[in-house]
């Protein structure tokens, strides 16, 4: 068998594969980060919140109305994103134009608030949720046994991913979008509605986030303090991307979970740092991060 | 002027509290302070419900003890050490605790029981599950309730090499308790005829484990060990499931799972797996009775440690009242003499080390087909004797022991 670094080659196959995995993962929860910073500069530490309510709303809906994962897939997501934007329209709206402090420090007081709400009602050991029927099992790849649910992430979060990104960057509506931020005045001279753009913006990104809930829902344990754990992570990514790329944080996302996934192979102790070690450096010798532009 | 009042009043009211400690309950009230994760990841296990817990025992005395009244404050932890030694520093220099209640995380236990010794205050353990808080870190002010690492490992592990599982995969959490179920695990399938082929340690906590799945798969071992705790195992166990852990004939073998674990994982994904739990709900009609109280109050059932924290509390109200003194030596060593017989244990008793020793149970989680309500879980396959349970003190580190 050929063993590279006394791994074989067939298990170290199906880490890169679970890394690519869990990157895709990364890169749409830290997309919906670099589509709010990127557009409106709010530094949104609610985003893990937002993440854990997508989840939680996908079993609630499901206990409470028997939604299946499918409609959930849409709903949870839709709900999610009419709290955020409720959250814009009055909260974040409020300290528009101030230091970037002021929104984090916002947005981290909505994730305690919804969290600690949460742990009150549910408890924090976990929610059950069932893997839809269709996606029971799985497929041998030879080298590692790939279940249904895991192919279908991966293949849904890029998908999203790429619209995403074409949206914003070859549309448009995304050239409104980062012509409204860059000059609000003249936009609203040209007769767009600034605010609603920017109220359905922030909405978007938490969207995106929810989504992320509902693919987690039937993998990971849903709990009311599930987001605080991964935010910590996307940021880092979405700062080795580069504030506000979309791109960047996309390509970070999978980059960084083949790079975890690596570690969690050859020293598993260090795979929870070894993004945190990634930013550092990255930050040392590009400040803007990799696909930041130049300040 | 006021400051020379304020020294000498301080003074001579210090000096009756000392002179009267050892006779009676110092300003005629017995505060006891209950300390948890009110909101992280071991809430469920103890938390808001331990208190209510808690609160049950003090009810059971009508709120009074040879007159003196009971009080109870309460605390979150954060499972911080730091956060906990300047709470618990503040109960007993200025608050006058008596009894310090709960502890989950060990490193705060840990850290807790260094200030009991300071202040020769009382202590009870009821969360933590490293067996270190009774051994190389045992003082003469702290006593552990229902559990710890070495019973874990010793009912578990036992079970599981003698039913075949010869060669072994640990996936271990990596900090104190992880290592300590690990090392502990490993003496055990040793002792058995069973051997470690990997160990794999996982930071903590760890939300994705299909990689470290992946490779306990890999390794072609017997048995799959889990010794990690909350969120981390029962997200290995769904991601075991997954990936057909149990289907590619490994077998699954959970550590550490409480009630909760299991309730959250439900019977469907949990089924069949063997697990050792110091006290279960449905043994008999005294935990019954007593378990329908405490779902009155809180709308679940309780883990061991909601019940080792009733008990607990229930045993040190009984010596205050034996004792007629709030004073910790008196008191430890009055619960050291007694025997434990309530709801929570039979025999159990309190040893020099400070470790109480009593029956454990190997369970198994039950199939969807056997279990009839939400909360019907677990069969007892088995009653771990106390003394085969724990460790022995003849292997004790524990300086009171040797001094005995």
């Amino acid at each position: 068998m050929t063993m590279i670094f006394g791994v074989p080659l067939a298990v170290l196959s199906g880490q890169l594969l679970i890394g690519v995995i869990n990157g895709a993962f990364y890169a749409l929860l830290s997309l919906g980060l670099a589509v709010i910073f990127g557009l409106l500069k709010i530094i949104n530490f609610a985003h893990g919140a937002m993440y854990m309510l997508g989840a939680m709303a996908t079993v609630i809906l499901f206990d409470a109305l028997g939604v299946n994962y499918w409609v959930a897939l849409f709903l949870a997501p839709l709900l999610v994103g009419v709290f955020g934007m409720l959250v814009e329209y009055f909260l974040l709206r409020r300290i528009a134009g101030q230091d970037h402090i002021y929104s984090l420090l916002l947005t981290f007081g909505i994730a305690l608030l919804v969290q600690g709400v949460l742990t009150n009602l549910y408890g924090v050991s976990g929610l059950r949720y069932a893997m839809p029927d269709m996606f029971k099992g799985g497929i041998n790849l030879g080298f590692m046994f790939l279940p249904y649910y895991r192919a279908w992430v991966i293949g849904v979060a890029l998908l999203v991913c790429f619209g995403t990104w074409f949206m914003i960057e070859k549309t448009k509506l995304g050239a409104y979008l980062r012509a409204g931020t860059e000059d609000a005045q003249l936009m609203q001279g040209f007769g767009v509605n600034v605010p609603l753009l920017v109220s359905l913006t922030y909405g978007f990104g938490v969207m995106l986030a929810a989504f992320a809930g509902v693919l987690a829902a039937p993998i990971y344990s849903v709990t009311p303090v599930m987001g605080s754990h991964i935010l910590i992570v996307v940021f880092a990514v979405v700062v080795i991307g580069g504030m506000g790329s979309i791109g960047g944080a996309i390509i970070t996302g999978v980059l960084m979970g083949v790079i975890e996934g690596l570690t969690k192979t050859f020293y598993p102790p260090a795979s929870s740092a070894v993004i945190f070690l990634v930013m550092v450096v990255v930050l040392m010798v590009r400040p803007t991060g990799l696909f930041g532009k130049e300040a | 002027m006021t400051m020379m009042k304020k020294l000498l009043t301080s003074a001579v009211a210090s000096a009756l509290m000392v002179g009267g400690a050892q006779a009676d309950i110092s300003d005629n009230t017995i505060k006891i302070g209950y300390l948890a994760d009110m909101s992280g990841t071991y809430r469920d296990l103890a938390g808001p419900n331990g208190l209510a817990a808690l609160n049950m025992a003090v009810e059971d005395f009508g709120g009074k003890v040879n007159g003196a009244k009971i009080e109870v404050v309460s605390a979150d932890d954060r499972n911080s050490p730091d956060v906990a030694s300047s709470t618990v520093r503040r109960w007993l220099e200025n608050d006058d605790v008596d009894l310090v209640a709960g502890l989950v995380a060990s490193s705060v236990s840990i850290a807790v029981s260094d200030i009991l010794e300071e202040n020769d205050k009382l202590g009870i353990v009821s969360g933590s599950a490293a067996s270190s808080i009774t051994n190389e870190h045992c003082t003469p002010n702290h006593i552990h309730y229902v559990y710890d690492t070495y019973p874990l490992a010793n009912g578990t592990a036992s079970a599981v090499v003698k039913e075949g599982g010869k060669s072994w995969f640990i996936l271990t959490a990596d900090y104190a308790f992880g290592h300590a179920l690990e090392s502990d695990v490993t003496r055990v399938v040793e002792a058995n005829g069973g051997e470690v082929i990997g160990t794999l340690r996982h930071p903590f906590p760890t939300p994705d484990f299909s990689s470290f799945i992946l490779q306990a798969q890999a390794s072609g071992a017997d048995v799959v060990a889990l010794a990690n705790a909350g969120a981390d195992t029962t997200n290995a166990i769904n991601t075991a499931s997954e990936f057909g852990i149990t289907q590619s004939g490994q077998t699954l073998a959970a550590l550490l799972l409480f009630l909760t674990d299991v309730h959250a994982l439900g019977v469907e994904a949990a089924q069949g797996i063997q697990l050792t739990t110091g006290w279960y709900w449905d043994m008999n009609d005294e935990t019954r009775a007593w378990s329908d109280r405490f779902m009155e109050k809180t709308g679940v059932r309780p883990t061991m440690v909601h019940a080792g924290i009733y008990s607990s509390t229930l045993q040190y109200l009984k010596a205050v009242e034996a004792t007629g003194s709030d004073d910790a030596q008196t008191v430890r060593k009055h619960m050291m003499e007694t025997p434990i017989n309530d709801m929570f244990a039979k025999n159990g008793r309190i040893r020099a080390d400070g470790r109480m020793v009593h029956d454990m149970y190997l369970a198994e989680v039950k199939t969807p087909a056997e279990s009839k309500s939400e909360w019907d879980l677990y069969k007892i396959l088995r009653t771990i004797p106390a003394d085969e349970a724990y460790r022995p003190l003849s292997e004790s580190k524990c300086p009171l022991v040797s001094s005995k």
